[in-house]
């Protein structure tokens, strides 16, 4: 790898790219899929290409699976292309913030390889969940999944940059869904879409899909016959992968530095969390402190250094409450006067440009404790738990979230189960409603490997550490049909 | 070598290869170098042009298949892609009624299509360059500011498997997005075509200029139940979620608003629904995703819930003919409509505006999700150009609004429709749908701007 790279960098800087990077990544995947009781899909995936970004006054990228030294060139010299193409359409060339070049390796950890686990192993894992969850009455589909990539990755940049790194992704997912003549509900493990970190084959075991089958099951089929959520302001407990959402969604995307720069407004949206708001808004109540922390072990947004050639960091976007800082890269990082950027672009694959992506946007744990701690301390509200629908407007103002399942809670119990329970709100009135958050007894790192953004649509592995909170006076069950 | 003649070269490496060691192989080749230029804030800030080619081998063989993927390379690289699909599909479990793969259907099943334009798949960046210079400069002219795409390129897809199957299609690919923001409003505009020919950057940006400096200075709009005007890209975007659920594969899993009730009226009478790949608006391959010609298949007609779309599997656990929109296999999803065509009226935009005492004028929506399957409950919220139409004209433009509406209520309450034309969105893939005036649209919350 480290030779084709040099080779792309060399003839880029004999073009006159201020500035040129590649990235060279091999990759390897499995997907194997269930349902009810047979396998439904069985793929594998490899690929192996090369990236090439270059400047000159304007950005070029392109790239290539031909790895031949004609290849390459085709490559560099259309990304070169590109550039100059790009600078005809700008008012003021790219310019970047320093980094110190970089030659390091890195690896995320992993315990069991899960390409030496058999397929058998996996595919009688799926297919046990499968038959217990079938085994429950009024269990009309059962699903399941498992996905494992390994992922190779040589960065080097023409300021001297050389950064191998490798990652093993790991994820697992059954899903029961139970359908009668007048509805149709589902419950998850051990989230919506499953679980993902970068972990190896230990993480399917830890997250035991057989022994949590029958409880979702039962509640999916519970749900047909529970009452619907009711509709007024009350206090709202989330679990911790709701709140991992209602993080990705209010708070990790609008602190996209390129998104409050408008440089996305026409896909992915723009942000109410704009240049003169930074140190000065009050995003939350003071017990909120949310960070991007690129170095969290086993997170799925973790990584030893971005597709900029940036070492990974640990940032405070909101510190005591306070809008603190954005995800930012080396170009956005200039145009609002930082002197470093936070590290945080990352491409889908060596088909893309990185873009300014989340790495694991978490909030930091609290001391209310855990989540029982939390329903014995409130004395009329509601508990939601596993994510089923999401949307946000376009500067992540006003958002309402549907989870699979909801519990009414009363004089500090759980009571009836309530079916489509769903809560909307405006981000910083709700964070600043936030008077609890749990203690680091139940923090979980979920994993949300399909967050899309750019054009073309780039999905990316983003991570979000979090332990259930409460929120006073939230606005309950608007969402429904008549 | 073109890309048909390189195509099948790897397909027939793959297919000599695998003879005698398989019961049936097929290869799919995949390729594309679509470009991309993203201007923002009146500057280009990205500029790609990658390069996609990908191949895809499904064995089957003793009651067992698998799928496995890679990037093309040199024969010896197909072959050894071969050898790992078969040692892969050995590792599984026999397979209940496995089908064998279909033999080639006649040739003249394959509805004829023709849509590649030479000049649209050979832009160069400077091409691309020059129309987002007109386009920025536009925006200038109108002192507003503009975002935006424009993609150019081409694809292709050729199947062929051991049944002596081969089909090939490729199809150039322009398209342009712009949105155009003024100080408190803004305005979006997108579309796209086989031919860069076929789209007018500077009409579009005038579009979405207009639309900016329209809905200038919103006002707060109580939330509750209006009558709404949709363009076709709202359409197309809240629609798309409807359909999956004319997929077999959705009605055997129990998954589908539409259970059980084929033959039945389920919208209003206006709603006609058509899946259609010859249509001249359409685009995409005239085959599914195992080479079988797509048909075209009446999905609703005048409100009634006609057909459902088959894959081969589905078709064959339902005893009925498959339509040709099965999804690569192996997958558990069985089938999708890919060729949508909504009927049109013939009322235009204007003339739905001029005959409503009160509605609001959605010119876009925005991350529209599905909140309940069955009753096909959806939330959104509006953007980019939301206006309040009063006494048959646009009064002012209106802050967004979220909304939670049931496909199903919308599709019984239709007023009028636009004639169809092809429409691009951001939650479905482009399709032929009519603006839509609709009685009741139920907002539920406002946003802040």
């Amino acid at each position: 790898m480290e030779a084709l790279a040099e080779y792309a960098l060399d003839i880029a800087t004999e073009y006159g790219a201020t500035y040129a990077d590649v990235r060279i990544i091999q990759s390897e995947s499995q997907n194997i899929q269930t349902k009810n009781n047979s396998v439904s899909g069985f793929q594998e995936s490899g690929s192996y290409g090369l990236g090439v970004r270059t400047l000159l006054g304007g950005w070029g990228f392109s790239s290539t699976k031909d790895l031949t030294k004609p290849g390459i060139e085709r490559a560099v010299r259309l990304a070169i292309e590109t550039a100059r193409a790009s600078a005809t359409c700008r008012q003021s060339p790219v310019t970047l913030l320093p980094e110190p070049p970089h030659k390091a390796t890195w690896k995320s950890p992993c315990e069991v390889d899960p390409f030496t686990v058999s397929v058998e192993k996996k595919i009688t894992t799926l297919l046990d969940a499968a038959k217990v969850m079938l085994a429950v009455p009024g269990i009309t589909l059962a699903t399941g999944e498992l996905t494992f990539i390994r992922e190779e990755k040589f960065f080097a940049s023409s300021e001297g940059s050389r950064i191998k790194q490798e990652f093993i992704r790991s994820g697992c997912w059954i899903q029961a869904n139970a359908t009668n003549d007048d509805d149709q509900q589902r419950r998850s493990w051990p989230q919506q879409y499953g679980q993902q970190e970068l972990a190896g084959w230990e993480m399917v075991e830890k997250w035991d899909l057989v022994g949590n089958a029958q409880k979702i099951a039962e509640e999916a089929v519970a749900l047909l016959s529970a009452p619907q959520c009711p509709q007024g302001e009350m206090d709202l407990i989330l679990d911790s992968s709701q709140l991992a959402l209602q993080i990705h969604e209010s708070c990790g995307h609008p602190t996209e530095l390129d998104r409050a720069l408008r440089w996305e407004i026409n896909f992915a949206g723009y942000s109410f969390l704009t240049p003169e708001k930074l140190h000065n808004l009050k995003y939350g109540s003071t017990i909120v402190n949310l960070v991007a922390d690129a170095t969290a072990p086993g997170a799925l947004g973790s990584f030893g250094y971005d597709d900029d050639g940036v070492a990974a960091q640990r940032v405070f976007l909101v510190k005591d409450g306070t809008f603190s800082g954005y995800l930012s890269s080396r170009e956005t990082g200039n145009e609002i006067g930082l002197t470093r950027s936070g590290g945080m672009m990352r491409a889908e694959s060596w088909h893309y440009t990185p873009i300014i992506r989340m790495t694991n946007i978490s909030l930091v744990p609290g001391s209310a404790g855990k989540l029982a701690d939390i329903i014995a301390n409130t004395e009329s509200g509601i508990f939601m738990e596993t994510n089923k629908s999401w949307s946000i407007d376009g500067r992540r103002y006003n958002f309402q979230f549907s989870t699979e399942i909801g519990w009414e809670i009363k004089n500090g119990k759980l009571g009836r189960m309530l079916k489509n329970p769903s809560y909307s709100g405006i981000t910083p009135q709700f964070w600043n409603s936030c008077d609890a958050i749990g203690g680091a007894e139940e923090y979980v790192h979920w994993g949300l490997p399909n967050c899309g953004k750019g054009q073309p649509c780039q999905l990316m592995w983003t991570g979000h550490g979090a332990s259930p909170a409460r929120f006073r006076k939230t606005q309950v069950g608007i969402a429904r049909s008549k | 070598m073109n890309q048909e003649e390189r195509a099948r070269a790897i397909i027939d490496v793959a297919l000599a290869h695998a003879k005698g060691k398989v019961d049936d192989i097929e290869i799919t080749v995949s390729s594309s170098n679509e470009a991309t230029s993203r201007f923002a804030v009146n500057n280009m800030t990205q500029n790609q042009s990658p390069e996609y080619e990908r191949v895809a081998v499904r064995v089957l063989v003793d009651g067992k298949q698998t799928r496995l993927t890679s990037d093309i390379g040199p024969p010896q690289d197909i072959v050894a892609l071969v050898d790992k699909t078969i040692y892969a599909a050995k590792l599984l479990e026999s397979e209940d009624d496995l089908l064998r793969l279909a033999p080639a259907p006649a040739s003249n099943l394959y509805q004829a299509v023709n849509r590649f334009d030479e000049k649209t798949a050979a832009f160069s960046p400077q091409d691309r360059a020059d129309i987002v210079r007109q386009i920025i400069h536009t925006a200038q002219k109108h002192n507003v500011e503009a975002a935006g795409t424009c993609v150019s390129g081409e694809r292709s897809t050729a199947i062929g498997n051991s049944q002596n199957l081969f089909a090939f299609y490729r199809e150039s690919a322009a398209e342009i997005s712009i949105t155009m923001t003024a100080p408190n409003s803004s305005g979006w505009v997108k579309e796209n075509a086989v031919s860069m020919n076929d789209l007018n950057p500077e009409a579009l940006a005038e579009k979405a200029s207009e639309k900016a400096i329209k809905s200038k200075d919103p006002i707060d709009l109580e939330p509750g139940h209006y009558a709404v005007i949709l363009e076709p890209s709202a359409v197309l975007d809240l629609l798309c979620f409807l359909w999956y659920d004319f997929s077999a594969t959705s009605h055997i899993d129990k998954l589908s608003c539409l259970l059980d009730k084929q033959g039945q009226a389920v919208f209003g009478k206006a709603v006609t629904i058509t899946d259609n790949c010859a249509h001249p608006l359409q685009s995409g391959e005239p085959f599914d995703g195992e080479g079988q010609p797509r048909q075209k298949v009446t999905l609703v007609s005048n409100g009634n819930f006609e057909n459902m779309i088959l894959g081969r599997k589905s078709a064959h656990q339902l005893g009925l003919p498959a339509t040709g929109h099965g999804l690569p296999q192996p997958d558990g999803y069985g089938e999708y409509a890919t060729n949508i065509v909504v009927s049109g009226g013939n009322t235009s935009l204007n003339d739905m505006i001029a005959n409503s005492e009160r509605a609001i004028y959605l010119t876009r929506v925005w991350y529209v999700r599905e909140v309940d399957p069955r009753t096909k409950l959806l939330t959104g919220v509006t953007q980019d150009g939301t206006f309040l139409v009063e006494k048959g004209a646009i009064k002012t433009g209106i802050k967004n609004m979220r909304f939670n509406v049931s496909l199903i209520e919308l599709l019984n309450n239709i007023i009028a429709l636009g004639p169809a034309v092809r429409a691009a969105g951001e939650e479905g893939s482009p399709a032929v749908v009519p603006a839509m005036q609709i009685g009741d649209f139920n907002f539920t919350e406002r946003s802040l701007f």
